[in-house]
């Protein structure tokens, strides 16, 4: 490999060539402040517009400032990283972009957490030029069921740009308009709503100021907890446990399922149940169409459709429905985790404890942004009164407790209600890629040959890999598994399935790197992978530590057959448990 | 930024995607798709960049970005008259801007914008190479010289 030596404060240096200054410097402890940059290291993805001009350095012999971000270290160079020149440079910049930028920091959703603003301290900024301009943000509200956008409070860094386009290739997000204009926006600035956004909430989730935020849903949440006429009862997604307590100072891959419980319980809800124990509903489910479907595959029925593709992620579904709206018959017809959970609860669970659906609220405290978009899809409601009332993302969730003056650290461990918080294994790997189709493999082995599984962790299924793929053995039929996690990975194996060349039987796909636990809702990463890689660690935990690691052993979920649906794919759980897609086509609203 | 709806009419959509393949549908020359387009149109309604948004396979907001990043391309459609004030050195000492003021009230437009009728567009240019006849109008292909505030109603009588 070609190298390049150079000096970087007064530090001789020798790095590949081609290498940038910023990551130069890294080598050898030299953190230079960025803004708009951001490595998404495991992606191999780098967002390196050199828009904001924060990381400038001085270079020997070069007239103007470099920044480090974008320029490549050549032989010979001499770097000075903090030089007068530098330091009044970045302050200058600094106060630029604060000049326009809307002052309302005391009540801005990011505040405390907002790159920007610590940008801000750590140079030290006490005045800003145009004080009197920009007080509050003025953008024209663009609400949509789960993102907020307020372009007044863009700087323009494009991370949200690179993941709706390069990670994801949704394509909702584009950089549009000049100068005071530039904002990134939708074709044709019209709302979110109309665009192809998926909602997967990846821009969210790099946006490093309160330009993009998600829709709070707490106060309605807290509404119902203090209406005397209500019975609220809330589901926790399994992603939730392994990343709640990096909100409250805790090291990534904390495991805080028992202290998480508590705290629900002590902000009001009358029952705190488990997304988990839906999972192993849905394994049940799905497990079952993928048995049948291959089983009918195998014995020559031509309309058998294989390969079957998971359908848990609501941005994976709202992304095949926009972009593979011939294909929609190929997922699983079953529900996400969240709607199954949702339609039991009101349905069996109600008539259960004898409250009236209209007067049970059903919360869910979920990873995810999509999900707040799904849970108001009309479909998911009865006479409008919906399965799923309100669904809080985990940094709501870690809000609302921080709100209600509880210390997550100091909570005693409290256990899940039955029966909706009973749960295996299977149901909490769900939150990490390769999750799913994890639990579903333990589930159809064993419904399948006929045989116990002997090694219940299929590690050929598990990682980060975008795309990674695995053959499992079912008693001499190799089972052909694709993973995806990514909607810019999912859409590889979605064109080959189109193009008839995909040679899987069943692909798991999930709209977030990662998974679950790296979801739009989640604990800010800031790109950092290890903190996913911690939080997927954490899953794997409280899976081996679990009793019981197989959906179909699960004795609430055999209950609940025997007592209410019959059995899995029965007209009964169809009719609860299954859905359809839909092409809706976006149609250009412009003339705003 | 607005635009007026329309329908694209199956030869519209056919010359697009004519265009289109004349340039391989290689997504680096969406500028000169959209040159190509702007040309046949006269504009880039909304309507035209989706359908070369299918064609490029370029997302028709990357194309949104393009189309309002360079002010040359244009979703207002031209009046039938369009004007031109010629706001060059030499014109704009000689009292282009008083002229242009004039249309705008005359007329009720800004630069860029067309009359609610389509008959007038007001756009204002960079030396047309006529320095002599400062200020210049042009509308249409026709060229007016020496123009004064005060010319601009009759200017206007012409094409009533």
């Amino acid at each position: 490999m070609e190298t390049v030596k150079l000096t970087i404060d007064n530090k001789e240096i020798e790095v590949p060539k081609g290498m940038t200054i910023h990551k130069a410097a890294r080598k050898i402890g030299i953190e230079i402040p960025v803004l708009c940059y951001m490595e998404l290291h495991d992606m191999q993805i780098e967002n390196k517009p050199a828009g904001c001009r924060i990381c400038v350095v001085e270079v020997q012999g070069r007239r103007n400032l470099a920044p480090s971000c974008a320029t490549k270290c050549e032989e010979g160079m001499v770097v000075k990283t903090h030089t007068t020149r530098v330091l009044n440079a970045r302050r200058t910049v600094m106060e630029f972009i604060l000049s326009d930028h809307p002052k309302d920091c005391l009540i801005c959703p990011k505040s405390g957490n907002c790159e920007l603003q610590s940008m801000a301290q750590q140079l030290g900024i006490r005045e800003i030029p145009g004080q009197e301009i920009a007080a509050m943000s003025t953008y024209r509200k663009d609400t949509s069921p789960s993102i907020i956008r307020d372009l007044d409070k863009c700087i323009m860094c494009r991370r949200c740009e690179m993941m709706c386009n390069e990670v994801q290739t949704v394509g909702a997000l584009s950089a549009v308009n000049r100068g005071f204009m530039a904002a990134v926006a939708p074709a044709f600035e019209q709302n979110l709503e109309h665009s192809t956004c998926t909602y997967c909430g990846q821009c969210v989730a790099v946006c490093p100021t309160g330009a993009l935020t998600e829709v709070n849903h707490t106060p309605e949440v807290l509404r119902a907890l203090a209406d005397p006429s209500k019975t609220v009862i809330v589901q926790t997604a399994p992603a939730v446990r392994a990343a709640l307590g990096e909100e409250f100072g805790m090291e990534p891959g904390t495991l805080v399922t028992g202290k998480m419980v508590a705290a629900l319980r002590a902000l009001g809800f009358d029952y705190v149940f488990d997304t988990d124990f839906a999972a192993d509903l849905t394994i049940m489910e799905e497990g079952t169409e993928l048995l049948d479907r291959l089983t009918r595959h195998l014995n020559g029925d031509t309309t058998a459709k294989l390969p079957i593709l998971t359908s848990c992620c609501p941005g994976w579904v709202n992304f095949f429905e926009e972009y593979f709206p011939d294909l929609k018959d190929v997922p699983s017809t079953a529900k996400s985790p969240q709607q199954m959970f949702g339609a039991i609860a009101k349905t069996y669970f109600a008539d259960k404890i004898k409250v009236d659906r209209k007067d049970l609220v059903v919360v869910s405290i979920m990873p995810c942004l999509a999900k707040k978009y799904e849970c108001q899809r009309e479909e998911f409601s009865t006479d409008g009164n919906r399965d799923v009332d309100f669904s809080i993302s985990t940094r709501e969730l870690a809000a609302f407790i921080k709100q209600a003056n509880l210390d997550l650290n100091n909570l005693a461990d409290d256990e899940f209600d039955s029966p909706l918080g009973e749960s295996t294994g299977a149901g909490v790997i769900f939150g990490a890629t390769g999750g799913v189709i994890e639990a579903a493999c333990r589930t159809a082995y064993e419904i399948y040959t006929g045989k116990k599984l002997e090694r219940l962790e299929f590690n050929e299924l598990r990682g980060l890999d975008g795309v990674r793929e695995a053959t499992i053995d079912f008693n001499g039929l190799p089972l052909k598994i694709g993973i995806a996690n990514g909607l810019g990975n999912a859409r590889k194996l979605l064109e080959e399935v189109r193009s008839g060349k995909s040679q899987f039987h069943a692909i798991e796909v999930m709209a977030c790197p990662g998974g679950c636990i790296g979801g739009g809702g989640q604990p800010l990463h800031h790109g950092n992978s290890d903190i996913i890689k911690a939080r997927a660690a954490a899953i794997y935990r409280e899976d081996n530590s679990k009793p019981l690691r197989k959906s179909h052993e699960n004795p609430f979920i055999i209950k609940l057959y025997e007592e209410f649906l019959g059995k899995p794919n029965s007209e009964k759980a169809h009719h609860l448990l299954h859905t359809h897609y839909f092409y809706n086509k976006k149609k250009v609203v412009v003339k705003q | 930024m607005s635009s007026i709806k329309i329908e694209l009419r199956p030869e519209d959509v056919a010359k697009i995607k004519e265009i289109c393949a004349s340039f391989n549908n290689d997504p680096q020359e969406l500028i000169n798709v959209l040159h190509k387009c702007q040309e046949h149109f006269g504009y880039l309604p909304a309507e035209v960049q989706e359908v070369v948004s299918g064609e490029l396979k370029v997302p028709v907001a990357k194309i949104y970005g393009v189309v309002t990043f360079y002010s040359f391309f244009t979703m207002t459609p031209k009046g039938k008259h369009p004007i031109s004030i010629c706001m060059g050195t030499a014109c704009y000492v000689r009292g282009a801007e008083k002229v242009l003021d004039e249309f705008k009230k005359e007329l009720g437009l800004q630069v860029g914008q067309t009359t609610g009728d389509g008959k007038f567009s007001l756009s204002s240019l960079r030396c047309v190479g006529a320095c002599g006849l400062a200020p210049v109008v042009l509308v249409g292909d026709k060229t007016y010289g020496r123009v004064a505030p005060d010319d601009v109603k009759n200017i206007l009588k012409e094409y009533e």
